[in-house]
């Protein structure tokens, strides 16, 4: 019997203990009850967030596996496929920021790779708190150490991603890992456990006592004693991590594997149990047999490990010694651990004894589901109010622009991805720094882009519009490179579940998300929920971060955010209404967050993405960006901050508006982008966005440093390209270095 | 038997980890730290019965594989049971 | 011309030369798996950048006792010309194949980006193809590429021309600011005694297709080509 203290310290209700009682109909043991707390943690369960998830458009041509495996797979073509996922490893990373990141960027590595794939590509959303809270460079310094320290020893570049600050991370960092891998579309593996009698081998590192309870810490609250928890933090071993891939990779060349699953969050436990669920069998397993890096670890112990870089698997009968010797062959070791069976349970053997004995699917499948109540903040009116009136227009615009970008939310992330190997494996066609990151596919004529974006500032004010919002950004960055986006990943950061506010964010956030995803046409093939990202009672920005991936099936057709030449053209496609609310402006300039979000329109959207993929399917031209944060100004000055060039082109462009020149000049409307071009192509341009019904306009030209923007027939901005990007570089690294 | 191995620069090599450390070290309040330098220290056990022999062995490891002769040092401590 | 692509475990950058030999140059290439005991048949072997052991205690430290080494060891003492880069440079000097050591940046952090390199002699297989004190554009990328070696020895590569590249600024100068990770002299590659054997940190393989943003590279592997079909 257990008393309530043993229940609680598992993480379980009395109502979840009293189900599990219901199906095992007994008293269960302490492994046994530790294996319900990880199975029915937030974490593996998805328990508060299922019943919305199954609200997301997740079906189309292009997908091969949606949501349920281990990450998204989707159709490209030419008989390949792409493998993609994005998951949050928040809590580690706040206690221990250089191995939280370094292992979270593995787990998501062991997902595609786990799949078949080969991992070509790695990109991280980050989220600190206020640049001045004394925690924030330390917690910096280390996740983008920790991702460089396993992605570069991986040989996986890490090619791009989003970095932000704001206040409500200041107890509660996020760290999202994006992974995308290549894959045969006949080669895909499965994490399913069938064929009864066949052999269940353990691959990888040792178990140690690494992370027990890691699941259940990553669904709590920080409270007070968050530094306090560093014992269940794991420790990420990158060079085993490579050896396991080419291991595996070499593997998979042969038919010996039935099914296989990484361990991850709740290690043996969640591996076992979630592969014998999916194939409707059982596991019996001799935990004698894991191999241990410890002495005297318990039955306990082993199955909730979460030490790294091990995965489960099982082949046919008759294969083990061919898969050892491929595994010595990589200096890692493998073990039959058990076998399947044929009658649903999962069997804990310990010298010869029953250490646990649980029903596969139940635990799996069967997890409690929460739809817990929601309700909006009371304060939501007094957020969206917003007077024009009340803020007075910068004196100096030339200044102003200076100090947006310049401001840590804006400026150069240089600092950043200099620390990464983002060119390793020679695929990289466009580097960090630009609207998508983007890699060629050798042996065929293909290049897949990628970008991970949010706005959590929009999903405070409004998350609906939120999260409409990041979906439109990150397919439009994705389209500017060229590429049709064709689906996303997502990673949804929120406080706890348990607060009807939150549970409010989320299913607005998710309306919004999956009307976008409907509309444009980009189904939800992969993601991850991460709750309880709070401090005491504040909770983070409702910040659902997604990552799109869309294919170019040309590379030569390759379109980078980056004036090429003096003289060009410059376009600006779509239109500007009065939009501050939640905009960087109003934060930087002003030291507000409130008013409404820009509004997105989704049919607006989906013309202006279908217009920016034909404009560079016909080589009309030579570069499109975004406008986004930070509206108009900044969108045209990073068109000219091209990396590695030492004297910067500058533009000279004039905009008409009836709107106050800040508002017109800082808004954060939508659906917007900003293109160059050879000046013959300019008529064929502004003639192919009508046809879509984009607005377009001929707004001046490239020069060879100087800028000068007029808008409503008043030079607001005159100065040289080379200043601003002085300003924009040097930010970070000053930051960072103060 | 046991041993530690400590390994560090040779004094003239430049340490930018030791150098950060002592920086951070003054800006702490310790304003008169100097001479801050990192290595490494390396535990083992060998399967030697005296610790003349023991040092001996390790001495090797340390010439073939645990410092690199162009820009470490290296000392030695056998551990003995008491 | 037939290149031998060393695979340790950890190297990942061994695709990236194979496929700059064999789909860029269009010569022949094979992996080698540093198990292998024998380069013979080989006419240039390339020892390619990566995390060998995962550069645990150092990098390269683990790597030089590899099997293959010793054949390198015997490949190279019969004149055969050896290409390291990066972590292939760094095992190279901990094999004694090559002088010096490379040690943490002196910024103490990982460096991706691109570089500028003056050629210091043309007087080399990896650099014939280029004027001495022309500048190419190579990217770098690593955590201990700061070279270091005592000053008769850098008295040496001096005196026998041995060095191959500096870091330097896009106009060719060098000093402090184009120095990326604090190496002695800006030295970015150098040559062994009698020639044959080279290392370098930034990475040739990584620029030898327009696509990728530059083809400086392919001076590089022209050099190898040329010198090799001289012989």
């Amino acid at each position: 019997m257990f008393d309530a203290h043993q229940i609680i310290l598992h993480g379980l209700t009395y109502d979840e203990f009293d189900l599990a009682l219901e199906i095992i109909g007994r008293q269960p043991n302490m492994v046994e009850l530790g294996i319900f707390s990880v199975m029915w943690s937030e974490h593996c369960s998805y328990k508060s967030s299922r019943t919305h998830l199954k609200n997301f458009p997740t079906t189309g041509p292009q997908v091969i596996h949606g949501p349920g495996e281990n990450a998204g797979v989707v159709d490209i073509g030419d008989g390949l496929a792409v493998v993609f996922k994005m998951e949050s490893h928040n809590h580690p990373s706040y206690i221990e920021p250089y191995q939280g990141a370094a292992t979270g960027v593995g787990g998501i590595l062991r997902d595609v790779f786990t799949m078949g794939a080969r991992p070509y590509a790695l990109l991280d959303s980050l989220r600190f708190g206020d640049p001045s809270h004394p925690k924030t460079k330390y917690l910096l310094d280390g996740v983008v150490a920790g991702i460089a320290g396993y992605g570069n020893c991986m040989g996986v570049p890490t090619i791009g991603g989003e970095l932000s600050f704001h206040p409500s991370y200041n107890g509660n960092c996020l760290v999202n890992a994006f992974n995308l891998g290549i894959v045969n579309k006949d080669r895909i593996f499965l994490g399913t456990a069938s064929g009864v009698g066949n052999p269940v081998m353990y691959v990888g590192s040792k178990t140690g006592r690494d992370g027990i309870h890691g699941a259940t810490m990553a669904s709590a609250e920080f409270g007070d004693g968050g530094e306090e928890r560093r014992p269940t933090v794991q420790v990420g071993d990158p060079f085993t991590e490579k050896q396991l891939l080419e291991a595996l990779l070499e593997l998979f060349k042969t038919d010996y594997v039935v099914g296989i699953q990484d361990m991850g969050a709740a290690g043996l436990t969640s591996s076992s149990f979630e592969m014998a669920g999916r194939a409707g069998t059982g596991v019996e397993l001799d935990i004698e047999k894991v191999p241990r890096r410890e002495e005297g670890m318990n039955p306990y112990e082993v199955m909730l490990s979460e030490s790294q870089e091990r995965m489960l698997l099982v082949c046919h009968k008759g294969v083990e010694d061919k898969i050892k010797a491929i595994f010595e062959k990589w200096g890692l070791s493998a073990e039959v651990v058990g076998r399947v069976t044929g009658d649903g349970m999962v069997r804990i053997m310990e010298k010869g004894q029953m250490a646990a004995e649980l029903p596969a699917a139940p635990l799996s499948q069967k997890a409690p589901m929460y739809s817990r109540p929601a309700s909006p903040p009371d304060d939501l009116a007094v957020r969206h109010k917003l007077d024009h009136d009340s803020l007075p227009q910068p004196k100096d615009y030339t200044e102003t622009l200076s100090r947006l970008l310049a401001s840590p939310n804006l400026c150069s992330r240089e600092w950043v991805y200099n620390q990464y190997d983002h060119m390793v494996r020679t695929n990289t066609i466009e580097k960090p720094g630009s609207d998508a990151a983007v890699i060629r596919v050798k042996g065929t004529s293909k290049a897949v882009a990628m970008s991970l974006d949010c706005n959590s500032r929009y999903c405070y004010l409004d998350p609906y519009m939120g999260g409409a919002q990041a979906v439109a950004e990150a397919t439009r960055n994705v389209a500017c490179s060229g590429a049709k986006p064709l689906a996303i990943t997502d990673c949804l950061n929120f406080g706890s579940p348990e607060k009807p506010e939150v549970m409010w964010q989320f299913i607005q956030a998710i309306k919004g998300m999956s009307d976008a995803c409907i509309a444009l046409g980009t189904p939800v093939v992969s993601g991850n929920v991460s709750f309880y990202n709070q401090t005491g009672e504040t909770a983070i920005n409702p910040t659902p971060s997604i990552g799109a991936m869309g294919l170019l099936e040309d590379h030569e057709k390759l379109v980078s955010q980056y004036f090429s030449e003096e003289g060009d053209v410059i376009i600006v496609l779509g239109e500007t209404f009065a939009e501050i609310g939640g905009s960087e402006y109003l934060s930087v300039i002003h030291g507000q967050e409130r008013g409404a979000p820009p509004k997105v329109d989704l049919t607006k959207e989906a013309a202006l993405q279908k217009t920016l993929v034909e404009l560079a399917d016909k080589r009309l031209v030579k570069s499109m960006h975004d406008v986004s944060d930070g509206g108009l100004g900044v969108a045209l000055m990073e068109c000219c901050f091209k990396p590695g060039t030492s004297a910067p082109l500058g533009f000279e462009v004039s905009l008409a508006t009836k709107l106050r020149p800040d508002i017109f000049f800082f808004s954060e409307s939508q659906s917007r982008a900003v293109i160059s071009c050879n000046p013959a192509k300019a008529k064929d341009i502004l003639a192919l966005a009508k046809k879509n019904g984009v607005p377009a306009l001929n707004a001046g030209k490239t020069s060879s440093g100087d800028v000068e923007i007029m808008v409503g027939g008043r030079v607001l901005v005159k100065t040289s390209s080379a200043t601003l990007k002085k300003a924009w570089s040097e930010a970070l690294p000053k930051m960072m270095n103060s | 038997m046991k041993a530690k191995v400590t390994v560090t620069l040779k004094s003239g090599v430049l340490d930018p980890q030791g150098r950060a450390i002592e920086g951070a070290l003054k800006s702490l309040g310790w304003k008169g730290v100097k001479g801050v330098r990192v290595g490494k220290s390396i535990e083992l056990e060998v399967d030697e019965k005296d610790p003349q022999s023991a040092k001996a062995v390790v001495e090797k490891m340390c010439e073939k594989l645990l410092a690199n002769p162009v820009t470490e040092k290296y000392q030695i401590e056998i551990i003995t049971d008491r | 011309m037939k290149t031998a692509v060393l695979v340790f475990p950890g190297s990942n950058c061994d695709h990236d030369c194979y496929h700059a030999v064999r789909h860029v140059l269009g010569r022949e290439a094979k992996f080698v798996w540093h198990q292998e005991t024998s380069l013979d048949g080989f006419d240039l072997v390339i020892v390619p950048g990566g995390f060998s052991y995962g550069d645990y205690l150092r990098p390269g430290a683990i790597a030089k006792f590899s099997p293959v080494m010793g054949a390198l060891a015997k490949f190279t003492a019969k004149g055969g010309l050896a290409l390291g880069i990066c972590n292939g440079f760094q095992i190279l000097t901990e094999a004694g194949l090559l002088p010096g050591a490379l040690m943490l940046n002196s910024g103490m952090k990982f460096i991706c980006k691109d570089t500028y390199l003056r050629v210091e002699t043309s007087d080399s297989f990896v650099t014939g193809r280029m004027e001495k004190g022309k500048v190419i554009s190579v990217p770098i990328a690593h955590m201990e590429g700061c070279y270091i070696a005592d000053d008769d020895t850098l008295k040496r590569l001096e005196d026998d021309d041995r060095i191959l590249l500096r870091y330097c600024g896009p106009d060719g100068q060098t000093g402090d600011e184009s120095n990326p990770n604090g190496s002695y002299g800006s030295i970015a590659g150098v040559l062994s005694e009698k020639r044959n054997v080279a290392g370098m940190m930034p990475h040739p393989e990584r620029v030898v297709e327009a696509s990728l943003g530059g083809v400086d590279g392919l001076l590089v592997f022209e050099s190898i080509l040329n010198s090799l079909s001289a012989a």
